[in-house]
């Protein structure tokens, strides 16, 4: 095993890529764009790699070329944040439902306006329904290991979706931190070559995206919704496997310090890591505190949520998006729905906190924590979610 | 879905709603979206096809008799062999009648 580097995230997810062998990177390389796409053209273009760059005209264009080549049978990949990812948002929907598997990396930034450029879930939230495979990563550890995995899961032929691998922008994608490489042998070990379930080929012509009139249309969707739920299993085997290359094996749903744990945190990507620093001080004063760190978005780990909210009274799930004028946090809504024909349903908390890259510390999640624990029952039903910190 | 079947369960797609076999196209039925269907009048057709040239269907075949005359299976009754016809030979037909 190599010896850890300090790195900046976005170029080791870069190097990641540059891994597996891609075939093809389309990107629209202005802003919101991240180091990823800049150091997969370097890669390029010093011939370290040999693939297609193809520098598109907007976001559109970039899902529309991985659509292309993915469908031509070459190893696809690109990335987008943001307004970005609003753009393409259409062509995300039929990469799908086309069952193509592009790997797609989301610097997670939120959406416009007020003009920002910061981080938040809200851009991943407008494909919540699109079909792809979701996730989301902690550290730039995290983010390493999975570029082979989400590959890896995309392109078996059980699944042979797109999987979106979330990693917050800026927080995660442009700080340096110690990542540990993994060799080209252990790289071409786990990661199988890629050998698509249909290709656009002459020698055995085939229709993607034909019509679906409404005496098809429903079966279609019900197709897309089964491959979606059975590629858990896929999945949860390359997690495993993964375990057994580099030693760390990762799962739907995360725990820490849950054990005798009577409320926990609820969290997705690299806020998890602050949130841990608050269990450490809240367990240090004997409170009975964990933390569920929700990794696989979708498909949804209704059995592995069920399993580790077992022996709680309460979850506080921390949203970094708000779907206006609904239930509150898009995450907390879920766990709630997940959750709802349990017996002894943990009491859910919504915090909606850290929009747009606003700071947020250790010392927040304890005054959340203390702040949900002394709340009276009817005063948490009465109180959906919370805006945390926001000014009156 | 290697072809067109009638009313397909969800296990009889392929991954990705992916037509396997080429061609199958000609196999759908585009007859019953037709409201009126062209009927010629043999007495005036000068066999000239220009209604075979405009079908945007291409449904028009020239049969043995060299008439040209629309294959029924494919036609959605859209007019336009009617509207094209330099002698007035096809009239369009509601299907009731």
């Amino acid at each position: 095993m190599a010896e850890k580097t300090g790195i900046e995230v976005s170029i080791a997810a870069a190097d990641a890529i540059g891994m597996t062998n891609v075939d093809v990177v389309a990107a629209y390389p202005i802003t919101p764009q991240t180091h990823i796409v800049e150091h997969l053209a370097d890669l390029v273009a010093s011939g370290e790699l040999d693939a297609e760059y193809i520098p598109v005209e907007s976001e559109h264009s970039a899902m529309s070329v991985c659509c292309g080549s993915s469908a031509a049978g070459a190893r696809t990949f690109t990335c987008t944040s943001s307004q970005g990812l609003a753009l393409m948002n259409e062509i995300v929907f039929l990469a799908a439902s086309m069952s193509l598997p592009i790997v797609m990396m989301l610097a997670n930034r939120s959406l416009s306006g007020p003009l920002s450029i910061w981080n938040d879930h809200s851009d991943v939230m407008s494909i919540r329904d699109s079909g792809c495979i979701q996730m989301f990563a902690e550290n730039g550890q995290e983010v390493f290991d999975n570029t082979f995995f989400c590959f890896k899961v995309a392109e078996n032929k059980k699944v042979s979706l797109p999987v979106i691998l979330n990693m917050d922008g800026f927080s995660l994608s442009h700080m340096i931190e110690p990542i540990e490489y993994w060799t080209q042998e252990m790289v071409d070990g786990y990661l199988p070559d890629f050998e698509p379930v249909h290709r656009l080929h002459p020698d055995k012509p085939v229709t993607m995206g034909a019509l679906g009139m409404p005496d098809v249309f429903t079966e279609a969707k019900k197709l897309q919704n089964e491959t979606l739920l059975e590629s858990k299993s896929v999945i949860l085997d390359a997690w495993k496997e993964m375990g057994e290359v580099c030693g760390r094996e990762y799962h739907p749903v995360e725990t820490y310090k849950m054990d005798d744990a009577k409320v926990a945190f609820l969290s997705m990507g690299s806020m998890g890591e602050v949130v841990s620093l608050a269990v450490d001080e809240l367990r240090e004063k004997g409170e009975a505190v964990g933390q569920l760190k929700l990794r696989l978005w979708r498909p949804f780990p209704f059995e592995e949520l069920a399993e580790a909210v077992k022996g709680l009274d309460q979850i506080i799930v921390l949203d970094r998006a708000i779907s206006f004028g609904g239930p509150g946090g898009p995450v907390a809504s879920e766990i709630r729905n997940a959750l709802y024909h349990q017996d002894n349903m943990p009491f859910v908390t919504n915090y909606v906190c850290s929009l747009a890259g606003r700071d947020i510390t250790a010392n927040d999640f304890i005054k959340i924590y203390e702040e949900s624990s002394n709340a009276s029952e009817e005063m948490l039903k009465r109180n959906d979610y919370t805006i945390y910190g926001v000014r009156e | 879905m290697a072809n067109i079947k009638s009313e397909p369960g969800w296990k009889d797609l392929e991954p990705g709603f992916v037509i396997s076999e080429p061609g199958t196209s000609r196999e759908y039925k585009t007859g019953d979206w037709r409201s009126e269907r062209p009927v010629v009048n043999k007495d005036q057709c000068i066999k000239c096809g220009v209604c075979y040239i405009f079908c945007p269907d291409m449904a028009i075949v020239k049969g043995p008799d060299n008439y040209f005359e629309a294959d029924l299976y494919y036609c959605k009754g859209c007019g336009i062999c009617a509207a094209e016809c330099f002698t007035g030979c096809i009239t369009m037909i509601a299907e009731e009648e």
